[in-house]
């Protein structure tokens, strides 16, 4: 199935859960995940479906002003 | 002979937000420092209430530069305070909000909702909506907006228990476009107000603290001088000087002038 991580178009079996698309790109500790603008909180991570064209952002912490 | 003190210079004064208290008015930046050891000397220097941080995606050009940026976090120990830098939607706020909860384990944000790339105003019709829904949801939120009386009195509506006008548009450094505004803004809200973006030297921070407002937020001020570590520290002073000279009461400017030195005794003078 389609999914778009980080706005990277990847295949992934069906199914498969925001776990797997952590594995996909190698996160680092610590992220936050989003899938379809909708938070996904880390006790959810291996629970959570996902399904073709899902959008899933994968965030870091970064300098901000 | 050395005389007391006055009350004001001695008393405990912090910065109060939403119940908590800061020993310091000035909140700093992390961004467009020359490199991480002048940031980290930065803010050593200027000992801030909180330091803005903010996310982006993993696997970017920006995260990537950052990949250190976690490790001094925690190694510089001071209160982060996350930013929706970016953010052009109420539910990209919400979103990003509770991401940066989780990764920085804290209920504040800077509630950054932007209504217009090229003066990066924050969309002032829709903030005040996602405010509410933050505070609902358990955020301690510092809403980043103009300087209009009626929007700041809307997010104080809503439950915002500070708001954070800004004086000019962000990274500009002209200092306060608007003081009319902010004075009467000062004057008419009493929740602490900090100023956010748009200074660009010490003593527009002096001045709009001079002028009753409780804290200043700045970065680009301190990150792009020639020494940010010296700046940072002038900012901090100036920050503070503002603050005692409002406590202190200043005098009332007049037209005429008036001698500073007693005329009575004055030698060689003589009434005409």
């Amino acid at each position: 199935m389609r999914v778009i991580v980080n706005e990277k178009e990847y295949d992934l079996p069906h199914p498969s859960m925001v776990s797997d698309a952590l594995v996909l790109i190698q996160a680092k500790p610590p992220y936050a995940v989003a899938v379809n603008l909708q938070f996904v909180p880390k006790s959810q991570h291996s629970q959570y479906p996902l399904n073709e064209n899902d959008q899933v952002e994968i965030i870091a912490p970064v300098t901000g002003g | 002979m050395t005389a007391p003190l006055p009350n004001a210079i001695h008393r405990a004064d912090p910065l109060v937000l939403y119940g908590e208290s800061f020993a310091s008015r000035l909140l700093l930046g992390t961004s467009r420092y020359p490199s991480p050891q002048v940031l980290e000397t930065a803010v050593q220097q200027a000992k801030p209430a909180m330091i803005t941080v903010s996310l982006r995606r993993q696997g970017s050009s920006t995260t990537e530069a950052h990949s250190g940026f976690w490790d001094l976090l925690k190694k510089m120990a001071v209160p982060v305070l996350p930013n929706t830098a970016g953010c052009h939607s109420p539910q990209e706020v919400i979103t990003t909000a509770q991401m940066a909860r989780e990764v920085f384990e804290t209920d504040w944000i800077k509630l950054e909702l932007i209504g217009d790339d090229y003066t990066l105003q924050p969309d002032t019709l829709r903030l005040a909506q996602t405010a509410e829904t933050l505070i609902k949801d358990g955020f301690k939120v510092l809403p980043y907006c103009t300087e209009d009386l009626i929007l700041c009195q809307r997010l104080v509506d809503v439950g915002c228990q500070a708001v954070m006008p800004w004086a000019a548009p962000i990274g500009t450094g002209q200092g306060p476009i608007n003081p009319y505004a902010m004075k009467l803004l000062r004057e008419r809200l009493k929740v602490p107000l900090l100023v956010d973006a748009g200074l660009g030297l010490p003593s527009h921070a002096c001045s709009v603290m001079e002028w009753g407002f409780d804290g200043v937020l700045l970065n680009t001020a301190v990150a792009l001088a020639d020494d940010p570590v010296v700046m940072a520290k002038s900012f901090a002073m100036a920050v503070e000087a503002g603050r005692s000279a409002y406590l202190s009461g200043a005098m009332k400017p007049q037209t005429s002038a008036q001698a500073s030195t007693p005329l009575v005794g004055t030698p060689f003078w003589h009434q005409s």
